[in-house]
């Protein structure tokens, strides 16, 4: 069988790890007892299977148990294994290797397999004892030993492997803070949508998430004490886990003069730069590449086998690699290249009862990619449909529902709603089965959504499953059934503007993401309908907890100015109640000069316009404005734009009150404030009504016992006057009157609804109960005005002028250094 | 006659915001860089079909941009317009080198290639 071992060419490997181990197992498959083999390792034990570490420090299995070849192993196969003991020395000439301990080997083929490190962020204070990598099992080891006192725990790294490590220290006791720099987990492997549900369920778990978080230091004396980030903020910590990435171990490849960049550079047949010397695994740059995941490295493994086993082989080819989380309860699985790209296209699936998010990204007709949340069942099946690059084209409308309806030739979503059992449960707020539903219409002979809602209550809670119950209706009445008259928001979703709101409220959803995940988008991040929309309703809701969101604005709201049709801008200042001064008038003319801006121009509402500003000069022109002690006008945005007035008591031989001063008290309260639409208000000082009052989203008219207060009228297209909502005598009354309307309108409003077609549509009455009749209700609604005012009277031109929000806005990127020409 | 296309380093992806877009001029070409939600980086030439609105203006969302003037939606792979609409912004060959953005570069196509 073999031959002695003296006259056998001699393996040696470098490295005890699943990379190098793998190729010895695959050689011996091939070619047993053609080399004689030498294993040299740095960790005293013999070789365990290094993606189990999780399970090991989540107390799942023991080390036993994440052994891949036992001590008897090597001695069968006829292996010395030196473990404990590293090489520290490659001579190519002699073609030896030499150990810390001083043995020294020959070899006739080397094989490198040296793996990786834990990369170790410089930070001050990252040598302090209470800082590891999570590594190998002597990290787990002194991660056990921390947990075991308790306390506090930060990972730095919200990657596969961090996640990991925080899940498991959390089971193991402790408090544990994952503070991440990108702007969502697991950003290689996921989608922004699944690294939201990633950070909810981490978070309900009890873990704290920071994402945008850089560390800065690691604070102690003699042992870890705290993190402290860029921001000021300091964690307190008795372990700290350093999880950001991992470098390819190259030290001892670079000592003896092998080619290595970022790894040690191999070829398609593993071989370096010296042909008697391989490498396979984490230490290896292929085509520029370096892998982290399992699936390359046993492909290298097989690669290098074959040749040193005298096989033939195609050599290693990169190919689409998958990974999964290993946390138990969280599901999550990616595939491919889930960029996108040129030509690729999004199948998006969410179903928010049951936490699930799916994306599959196409290119023509084969699968490039796959995101998989909350149900990663599938995942296998995609992976092989991405790997074997099946054109999926008859399948294409059922893709998403996974190998299941894959059979359905039909290729039909609705269908594969048919294709359901009567069991299938459609509506798990209400646990309503779809034989329920079926029955329930053509026993009752229901038509419509809102029947089968009353009947079943199927899709009466969430609503999420209204789609679905759609499906069944269309499926089983046919041509019988008539989509209800319910505009959707936009092609992104199949609800309603006012479902959606309540939702945001009934249920708590606090940011975009939230919002397109519970109710089911069909976009990854929604269109230029929704966005906007999702981001008022957003802040409508929860004024002091949502982030804005600048990119889901129009362009005049984002960059505080009106975008004209030549792609300059328009300026307009604040002057409160349209009054102004001769030291304002100064800075606008100065302005108007400085910046050769070519039209000055008096607006509708009483204010100066400057036209054909370029955007780059909109800081600058903020900043002289706002030295001259003028604001942003909103002239640009949904929220409040101007309060017209007359000169009132203050002036005029009729006026009955002083119209000038409850304008600008009015635009002191309101100004700033965001809502579905825009809004104009004035203050008239007698019945004359100068300040046409009567053409206002909310008018003010004097008469001699005090105010009349007007809702709902507008100029424009369909001009229509106001409704008398009341009348009532104090300021503070008109300013109490005035918040409750504009609230109201605020919370029940559509989208782009002005308020005249917002009162029309649902009446006066309703807006006289809510604010006139219940004094209550009207005070409520006036304290959430103040509230959310409270935190958007801040002059979003002052930020910019100071170059604090959105620079990059203001600043065209600046070309350098050519390449090459080609 | 071919003029060679130049590869032009115009900054790293981070300079542009997700969802968002930056702008640069060559020669007299104004240059939209856009950037998406999953981070992938597009240009075009800043013009949309329709009336010449400055599309680097425009809300992005998936893989296109709305035009901040008349609301066009146009493809930012191909410059295309979408749904009834027709007409084409022009493109620009752009690639990404770790992290860094290079576009080509045409001078004899008025700046850019146009295809």
């Amino acid at each position: 069988m073999s031959q002695p071992s003296s006259q056998r060419p001699h393996l040696v490997v470098v490295g005890n790890g699943m990379a190098g181990m793998r190729t010895v197992e695959d050689l011996l498959n091939r070619a047993p007892g053609q080399y004689q083999i030498t294993v040299f390792g740095a960790e005293p034990r013999v070789n365990y299977n290094r993606i189990m570490l999780s399970p090991l420090l989540a107390g799942e299995k023991c080390f036993d148990e994440i052994v891949i070849n036992t001590a008897e192993w090597y001695r069968d196969n006829d292996i010395t294994l030196i473990s404990g003991d590293p090489v520290v020395a490659i001579d190519r000439v002699q073609k030896t290797v030499t150990s810390r301990d001083g043995k020294t080997v020959s070899y006739d083929h080397l094989l490198l397999a040296t793996g990786s490190q834990p990369i170790v962020i410089p930070v001050p204070g990252h040598t302090l004892p209470g800082v590891v990598g999570f590594r190998d099992v002597e990290d787990v080891e002194a991660m056990l030993a921390a947990a075991s006192k308790g306390g506090h725990a930060v990972v730095i790294g919200g990657g596969l492997l961090g996640l990991e490590a925080a899940a498991g220290l959390q089971g193991r006791g402790m408090q544990v803070t994952i503070i991440h720099l990108a702007g969502h987990l697991m950003e290689r492997q996921l989608d922004p949508s699944a690294g939201y549900l990633l950070s909810s369920a981490l978070q309900q778990r009890g873990l704290t998430v920071l994402t945008e978080a850089n560390t800065a230091e690691i604070v102690g004396d003699s042992h870890v004490t705290a993190v402290r980030l860029h921001d000021g903020r300091e964690l307190p910590a008795d372990l700290v886990v350093m999880a950001v990435g991992i470098r390819p171990q190259t030290t001892l490849a670079k000592d003896c003069g092998l080619t290595v960049n970022r790894g040690i550079v191999v070829d398609d047949l593993m071989s370096t730069s010296d042909p008697a010397i391989s490498a396979v695994g984490e230490c290896v740059e292929h085509r520029g590449q370096c892998h982290g995941l399992v699936a390359p490295l046993y492909e290298m493994a097989k690669v290098l086998a074959d040749r040193l086993a005298g096989r033939d082989t195609a050599g290693y080819q990169p190919a689409a690699t998958s990974t999964k989380l290993k946390v138990t309860g969280i599901d999550v699985f990616s595939a491919g290249d889930f960029s996108g790209g040129d030509g690729t296209e999004d199948i998006v699936f969410r179903d928010a009862g049951r936490g699930v998010y799916k994306r599959i990204v196409l290119h023509g007709n084969t699968i490039k990619g796959a995101v998989l949340y909350g149900d990663t069942a599938d995942g296998g099946w995609y992976f092989q449909l991405l790997r074997a690059g099946e054109d999926v084209t008859a399948h294409r409308d059922t893709l998403i529902f996974g190998p299941a309806f894959a059979g359905d030739t039909s290729g039909n979503p609705k269908q594969a709603v048919a294709a359901l059992s009567d069991d299938a449960e459609i509506c798990g707020c209400n646990g309503v089965c779809k034989g329920t539903i079926v029955s329930a219409i053509t026993e009752k002979g229901l038509t419509t959504l809102d029947e089968v809602k009353a009947h079943t209550k199927a899709s009466a809670s969430c609503g999420s499953c209204a789609g679905l119950v759609e499906s069944i209706l269309v499926a089983t009445l046919g041509d019988g059934y008539q989509a209800a008259d319910r505009k959707p928001l936009c092609g992104c979703t199949s609800h309603d503007h006012d479902h959606v709101r309540r939702e945001i409220v009934a249920r708590g959803l606090k940011s975009q993401a939230a919002v397109m995940q519970a109710l089911e988008w069909s976009t990854p991040d929604g269109c230029h309908v929704c966005r906007p929309a999702l981001n008022y309703y957003l802040l409508c809701a929860w004024p002091t907890e949502y982030q804005d969101h600048g990119p889901s604005r129009f362009i005049n709201e984002r960059v505080h100015a009106n975008i004209q049709k030549d792609g300059t801008y328009s300026v307009i200042p604040r002057m409160w109640g349209g009054l102004t001064n001769p030291a304002e008038l100064r800075a606008i003319a100065d302005v108007a000069e400085k910046f050769s801006i070519p039209t000055v121009k008096v607006t509708g509402g009483q204010r100066i316009d400057l036209l054909g500003v370029r955007k780059e000069d909109l800081p600058a022109v903020w900043a002289d404005l706002n030295a001259a002690g003028m604001v942003s006008g909103h002239a640009y945005g949904k929220s409040l734009r101007t309060v017209k007035t007359c000169v009132g008591a203050e002036w005029c031989r009729f006026g009955t009150q002083r119209s000038m001063d409850m304008g600008v008290e009015l635009e002191k309260m309101t100004w700033g404030s965001w809502m579905p639409h825009k809004f104009k208000m004035a203050v008239s000082g007698c019945p004359r009504n100068c300040a046409e009052a009567t053409i206002k989203d909310f008018g003010v008219v004097a008469v001699d016992s005090g105010w009349e207060l007007h809702v709902g009228g507008n100029g424009g297209i369909h001009v229509r006057a106001t409704d008398l909502l009341c009348k009532v005598s104090t300021t503070d009354e008109v300013k109490e009157y005035c918040g409750a309307f504009v609230q109201m309108y605020r919370e029940q409003a559509r989208y782009l609804e002005r308020t005249a077609p917002w009162i029309e549509r649902i009446g006066l009455e309703p807006v006289r109960q809510a604010i006139v009749e219940d004094a209550e209700n009207r005070a409520a609604l006036y304290q959430r005005f103040l509230h959310s005012q409270s935190v958007s009277q801040d002059d979003p031109w002052q930020a910019r002028a100071e170059g604090r929000v959105d620079a990059h806005e203001f600043a065209p990127l600046s070309p350098s250094h050519p390449l090459a020409a080609e | 006659m071919t003029i060679a296309m130049t590869w032009i380093n115009v900054g790293t992806i981070d300079a542009i915001p997700q969802q968002g877009s930056r702008t640069l001029t060559l020669g007299d070409t104004p240059i939209a860089l856009f950037r998406t939600i999953h981070d992938e980086v597009f240009a075009l030439v800043d013009r949309c079909p329709h009336k010449h609105g400055p599309l680097s203006q425009g809300i992005v969302h998936g893989r296109r941009v709305t035009c901040p003037l008349h609301s066009w939606v146009i493809d930012l792979a191909s410059g295309e317009a979408q749904g009834p609409d027709e007409g084409c912004a022009g493109h620009i060959p752009l690639r990404l080198d770790g992290g860094q953005v290079f576009i080509g570069y045409t001078p004899s196509a008025g700046g850019c290639t146009h295809d």
